[in-house]
């Protein structure tokens, strides 16, 4: 029954990937914690592993529609693994809780900018073109 | 310029909080590159290929990865990944964002709690 849970919190973590970019661990770490017993440690280390092949097949998918531009999204990767890098090491230096907070105020922010662009897209600007104009 | 930034701040984020690059990623494509939504993700996807490569070799080497768990969790998701994308083309680039937006108040909320 676990299993069954954790594959179907899998899915709903792959279909994430595929609509917003994202890898989908923000599920598949709780589908380890909660039905696979695994540490938090242990299953972030674990659900990277899925999401390389997720991200992969989802970059594939992605590039048969046309949306990726391959050549920023490999120069995006191999500076990101320089960041893993420092990210990590700071992580292991500093205390996690003041950071984790900003970065969940850093979160907020940006998802309200995101509704916020969504709203003025939505809206008719007000001065679309000159007065006479078709 | 502004896309090696991206890639190391997606990264550095990562490394940090143990969070998708992706979450970090996809927000920045969209406001400091003017990417479309379905481009951002798109590209986001092709990123993280290589940031969770390197990650999971990294753990590995400690131990920490259960492969059998991986594909347990992991093969569902190639078909939702499959099919996420897919309804992904069907829908506005709008919707994409407010869903976006509702993943970061549920990261931020995870984060906090």
């Amino acid at each position: 029954m676990e299993y069954v849970a954790a594959g179907a919190l899998g899915f709903l973590g792959g279909m994430l990937g595929g609509l917003v970019g994202v890898g989908g661990g923000v599920l598949f770490v709780p589908a380890l914690v909660i039905f696979l017993d695994q540490t938090q440690v242990k299953a972030e280390a674990t659900s990277l592993m899925a999401i390389v092949f997720v991200a992969a097949l989802g970059a594939y998918r992605q590039y048969g529609y046309g949306n990726v531009r391959v050549r920023d999204g490999l120069v995006m990767g191999g500076m990101g693994v320089l960041g893993v890098v420092g990210g990590v090491a700071i992580a292991n230096a500093v205390s996690g809780r003041t950071l984790e907070l900003m970065f969940a105020v850093l979160c907020l922010v940006i998802a309200a900018q995101l509704v916020r662009r969504v709203v003025k897209a939505s809206r008719p600007p007000a001065t679309d073109r000159a007065p006479g104009r078709p | 310029m502004k896309l090696l930034l991206i890639g190391t701040l997606g990264g550095f984020f990562s490394g940090l909080f143990g969070v998708g690059g992706g979450t970090v990623l996809v927000p920045m494509l969209i406001f400091l590159l003017a990417f479309g939504e379905r481009e951002a993700t798109g590209t986001s996807l092709a990123a993280i290929v290589i940031i969770g490569a390197y990650g999971t070799i990294d753990q590995a080497i400690y131990g920490n990865v259960n492969p059998g768990y991986a594909a347990l969790v992991g093969i569902p998701a190639l078909a939702g990944v499959v099919a996420g994308a897919a309804v992904q083309q069907r829908i506005p680039e709008r919707a994409v964002s407010l869903m976006f937006a509702a993943l970061l108040v549920a990261t931020a909320a995870e984060l906090i709690f």
